[in-house]
């Protein structure tokens, strides 16, 4: 397999961002004109990548990679294989018409440029993510999608539902996102690698790995959360808050396929295991019908494309959970389909919005003749998504049904689910196009019109592109399915595509009962309708569930915020000396260090262990002084007392110093307790001091027993300290070389300006900003008194 | 406080004071003494200056705003830091001159200069918020 | 003799602390001072006690002729009281200012920040 190194890679992955950031001005500049001006970007990233498609068709993989953390190993790499190559034209290819469609859509929306920008970077992040080759970049711009799509989908900002929507949309893609972050950091330690291109063919490495069930709950929840799988669809509907162009966009081609992307993209290395198969299976069935019932359910357009996208979501989990040939190949012609044909309608249904003023099927028909050109764009998706021959539709379908025929019983199951999912999107399909088009005319809100052209060239193009790939099995097989299949199977997939009709096959005959049975849905709609909504109507609601989880946290959070932040200082500071003690006997009592005290067999008994300190009797004057100092500071009823017996405790530690040579303590205690006096003087007389401290007995011996043990276990830790050796190579060095290096006799001094001396720089600044604050604080203006 | 015969000891009590504390400060290195012991009696003579005199007087007899002092301080505690730059030593390296005066030798180093800096920083600090806090108090009475 | 130290180290502390958990805001900056002086007290005496000699080497000598003082933790002590009174002098005018702000002394009455009937957070979106 060839590799080149192409730096126009990651300019595919960055152009659209930097558009982004242009994307106001440019808007602010060239007002009705700027949708055609941007979308030359999107236009441009396509032409680029069909001339890369030219190297992927020949077999090769081309990568670019900056070096982002060399020293990790970490690179910001991207590479082009047949997969990605699919899923980047796609997002291209929609995009460009998007923003042609949104600026005729958002026409003198006040915010179009902003919107603008958000739909550039969302592209951006979209084509980073299927570019991407290191699994970290993969996760940036995964979480990036996340983000771009909460704008969006939140554009609207003013409503609250929009605002719900976003939220919603964002929580949930996350949930995954953390997921995957999780799943990536794994799958490196398990690999040995960050890129993707690497870990293809280390699929037996990670299957084969302790952490493989880990791995695939991660990777799997990362890949449902965003692609909307059942009991994580909620999102999806809720989405279509945002404005029409944001769904076709997000809602069909691109984010919501950035699960499928990962699925497909794992299959390599995850793939094919029986859980695999089974977990896929179960939950995309789910998924397919589910959302395919849902979207009967509801009347307005918008929902009902909302609810089939997600039950195509589900049928092509299923598909990835085959894995089989078939299966892959029908997963990718089924996404291109379905980009064209859901992006296609979704246009459509907001052109009919614009045109007619509602959405509700109901209240549409006969639009046909007012709107032809929308008409013919939704009729050419519609014929692509029933599957008719000569659609690209088709070959998707005939691919899904040849991968589950031949099988043993439980394919049937898959089989039957298969068909009964497709009859019924496709059931909706034909609602979809022939209630509001054909039919009676009926009064809608507006005067219906014709939608502009830019408006229409999307479901023209993309019904058109769904049709003429259909004409061309050929190139679809070789070019498109050959290098997809090797990029997710690691081998060429055969291509069965033709336009031949063989009547003997059971292929055909399937792919008419899914015909028949569409019909038959169609004909009955009004009646499943019926039935479903009192069935949803006694069923539990995700949704809900969602309020009534988020509102708990925000609960649970201010219960919490309360209980913690109670605003009682006592309570803050009582905690934090419980802590303190606790840290203070923990390791003594855990490391033994109450040892020292008991007596041992050579010593006999306590007696002989209590010896009276060896203290001259002046010493003891001193330490004496220094308690009654204490307590006279404790019982101080007056301000006077108060001040001169702080003042008494902290001389007597002054002398304390002085007796155990260290005259400079003793001096500087000194004079900052004269200072101490000075300013507590000056600012007590203004200040009343309560006659007695005020304390209920239970917060007295509350207080006195946190004061007392915290004392106490000082005490303690000091006294084994003491008993210990005391490592004085520091005190040491300094002694020995204070006169011959420092030129100083006084070693106190000779640290504080010279050993030390970046310490005492950083001090003299904290004296100075305290002095600052002080300055500052007092210099406030008083409550109540004027400027001065 | 304002006694007679506390206004009248007062100037004499604080010249002492403060060219004991320019002693002290000087003296740190080879004696007990230092910046910070100077700096704190310095700051301690300011403040019952300002008791006896009354803040204006004092201020006026500082000339300079006692935060300025302040800063100059740690200016000139960094710059003699600094000064190591001239040697390709890192910051903070003390460097050592001997001037030889005739009769006397006069030892300059950067670490002197070090402890000046700090000696003008706890005193211009200390005294700003004394006489801050005087002035405040002077107020409200 | 360091064991009385000790001792005492634990006066100061319990003393500091029995004080800071006082509602009184003069209080607890008596208690925050006495802490500290504590402590100060701790590191002293854990750089071991020794009787007079203090940490300076005579004239004409390059190394002390005895053992003195360890001068390590003294270094330390010196800038902690200075530090620890500049913090005494800013807490003392914080106590003086919210004094004449909130017309209380008590910690209890001081609710501005969080106050007792703090709204519950919006639940909606």
């Amino acid at each position: 397999m060839g590799l080149s190194l192409d730096a126009s890679i990651a300019l595919v992955a960055i152009a659209p961002f930097v558009a982004a950031l242009l994307a106001p001005f440019i808007h602010s500049l060239a007002g009705r004109y700027s949708a055609w001006i941007l979308a030359l970007v999107p236009a441009g990233i396509f032409m680029l990548l069909i001339r890369l498609g030219e190297t992927v068709i020949g077999g090769g993989t081309l990568t670019a990679a900056i070096d982002w953390v060399p020293a990790y190993g970490l690179t910001l790499g991207f590479f082009v294989d047949g997969l990605s190559l699919v899923f980047a034209l796609t997002i291209a290819g929609v995009g460009t018409l998007i923003l042609l469609y949104a600026g005729a859509y958002l026409r003198g929306h006040p915010h179009l440029g902003r919107f603008y920008a958000y739909i550039l970077a969302f592209m951006g992040a979209m084509l980073g993510l299927v570019l991407a080759d290191s699994m970290l970049a993969l996760f940036l711009f995964w979480e990036a999608t996340s983000v771009t799509s909460f704008l969006l989908i939140g554009f609207d900002h003013s409503r609250q539902a929009a605002r719900r929507a976003a939220i919603q949309a964002l929580v949930i893609t996350n949930i995954g996102g953390m997921a995957l972050l999780v799943g990536v950091i794994l799958l490196q330690h398990v690999g040995g690698t960050w890129l993707l291109s690497e870990l293809r063919d280390m699929g037996e490495v990670a299957r084969g790995s302790g952490l493989y069930g880990v791995l695939l709950a991660l990777f799997l929840l990362a890949a449902f959360t965003k692609s909307a799988q059942f009991p994580f669809h909620f999102w999806l509907p809720n989405a279509m808050e945002a404005p029409t162009p944001v769904s076709a966009f997000l809602h069909s081609a691109t984010m919501v396929q950035a699960g499928v992307y990962l699925l497909l993209r794992m299959t390599p290395v995850l793939g094919g295991t029986p859980v695999w198969t089974g977990l896929l299976l179960g939950f995309g069935g789910v998924t397919l019908i589910w959302g395919a019932l849902a979207a009967l359910r509801e009347t307005d357009l918008k929902q009902m494309l909302a609810q089939t996208t997600i039950g195509s979501l589900g049928l092509l989990v299923v598909l990835i959970g085959l894995a089989t040939e078939a299966a892959i190949a029908g997963a990718v012609l089924y996404f291109i389909a379905h980009a064209c044909y859901k992006a296609g309608l979704f246009m459509v249904a907001g052109a009919v919005d614009h045109g007619a003023g509602t959405r509700e099927i109901n209240a549409l028909g006969g639009l046909a003749d007012k709107m032809p050109v929308t008409f013919i764009g939704a009729a050419l998706a519609v014929l692509s998504m029933l599957g008719l021959p000569l659609t690209l539709g088709y070959f998707a379908k005939e691919e899904m049904y040849l991968a589950v025929t031949g099988g043993d019983f439980g394919m049937l199951a898959v089989l039957l689910v298969l068909v009964i999912g497709n009859a019924l999107l496709a059931g909706v399909g034909l609602i979809v196009m022939i209630r509001p088009f054909l039919g009676d005319v009926v009064e809608t809100p507006k005067a219906v019109h014709e939608a502009p052209i830019a408006m229409l060239a999307g479901p023209i193009l993309l019904g058109g592109v769904g049709v003429v790939l259909g004409l061309l099995p050929d190139w679809l097989g070789h070019d498109v399915l050959a290098q997809a299949g090797s990029a997710i199977l690691g081998q060429g997939i055969e291509s069965h595509l033709s336009l031949a009709l063989d009547i003997t096959s059971p292929l055909l005959w399937l792919s008419a009962i899914t015909w028949l049975a569409a019909i038959l849905v169609f004909q009955k709609g009004h009646v499943i309708r019926a039935v479903l909504r009192r069935f949803n109507a006694v069923l539990p609601s995700a949704d809900r569930m969602f309020d009534l989880v988020m509102f708990g946290l925000i609960r649970f959070a201010a219960a919490v915020t309360r209980a913690l932040h109670h605003g009682r200082l006592e309570y803050y500071l009582a905690l934090l000396f419980m802590c303190l003690t606790l840290a203070l006997f923990l390791p003594m009592l855990m490391l033994g260090g109450f040892d020292w005290m008991v007596p041992t067999a050579d010593l006999g008994d306590w007696s002989k262990r209590l010896v009276l300190p060896a203290l001259e009797l002046h010493e003891w004057g001193v330490v004496l002084l220094a308690v009654l100092g204490l307590l006279a500071v404790l019982i101080a009823q007056s301000r006077l007392v108060a001040i001169l017996s702080l003042g008494i405790q902290g001389t007597a530690l002054a002398l304390i110093f002085l007796l155990f040579g260290a005259p400079d303590l003793a001096f500087t205690q000194l004079m900052v307790e004269i200072l101490s006096v000075v300013i507590l003087t000056i600012v007590m007389t203004n200040l009343k001091l309560d006659a007695r401290d005020h304390r209920p007995f239970e917060d007295w011996a509350r207080d006195g027993t946190i004061a007392v043990v915290c004392g106490a276990g000082l005490s303690l830790l000091l006294m084994l300290v003491l008993s210990g050796t005391l490592d004085d190579r520091l005190a040491e060095f300094f002694t020995r070389t204070s006169v011959p290096i420092a030129h100083g006799a006084n070693i106190v001094n000779v640290i504080l300006v010279d050993y030390r001396g970046f310490d005492t720089l950083g001090e003299i600044s904290v004296v100075i900003g305290a002095g600052i604050a002080i300055l500052a604080l007092l210099r406030r203006r008083k409550p109540g008194s004027e400027a001065r | 406080m304002n006694t007679l015969l506390f206004r009248t000891a007062a100037p004499l009590i604080v010249a002492t004071m403060l060219v004991f504390s320019v002693y002290i400060c000087l003296r740190g290195h080879n004696e007990p003494g230092g910046g910070f012991i100077g700096g704190l009696i310095a700051a301690s003579a300011i403040a019952v200056y300002g008791m006896a005199a009354g803040v204006p007087a004092v201020r006026r007899a500082l000339k300079l705003d006692p935060m300025a002092i302040a800063g100059a301080g740690v200016l000139l505690a960094g710059v003699s830091g600094l000064l190591s730059l001239f040697i390709e030593a890192p910051f903070l390296t003390s460097i050592w001159l001997y001037l030889d005066l005739g009769e006397t030798v006069v030892p300059l180093s950067t670490p002197l200069f070090f402890d000046i800096g700090v000696y003008l920083t706890v005193f211009g600090t200390l005294s700003a918020v004394a006489l801050a806090l005087e002035s405040d108090s002077e107020e409200d009475l | 003799m360091d064991y009385v130290l000790a001792l005492l180290v634990g006066v100061f502390v319990s003393l500091g602390v029995y004080l800071l958990l006082s509602r009184s805001v003069i209080r607890m900056i008596l208690g925050m001072t006495i802490l500290g002086n504590g402590v100060n007290l701790l590191i002293f005496t854990a750089g071991r006690v020794t009787r007079g000699v203090a940490p300076i080497v005579p004239v004409g000598l390059d190394t002390p002729a005895g053992p003195i003082a360890n001068p390590l933790p003294q270094a330390l002590i010196l800038t902690a009281i200075v530090i620890g009174f500049s913090m005494f002098a800013f807490l003392l005018v914080l106590a003086y200012r919210a004094y004449q702000s909130l017309d209380a002394d008590n910690t209890d009455r001081m609710r501005l920040a969080e106050p007792d009937n703090a709204p519950q957070p919006p639940l909606s979106y």
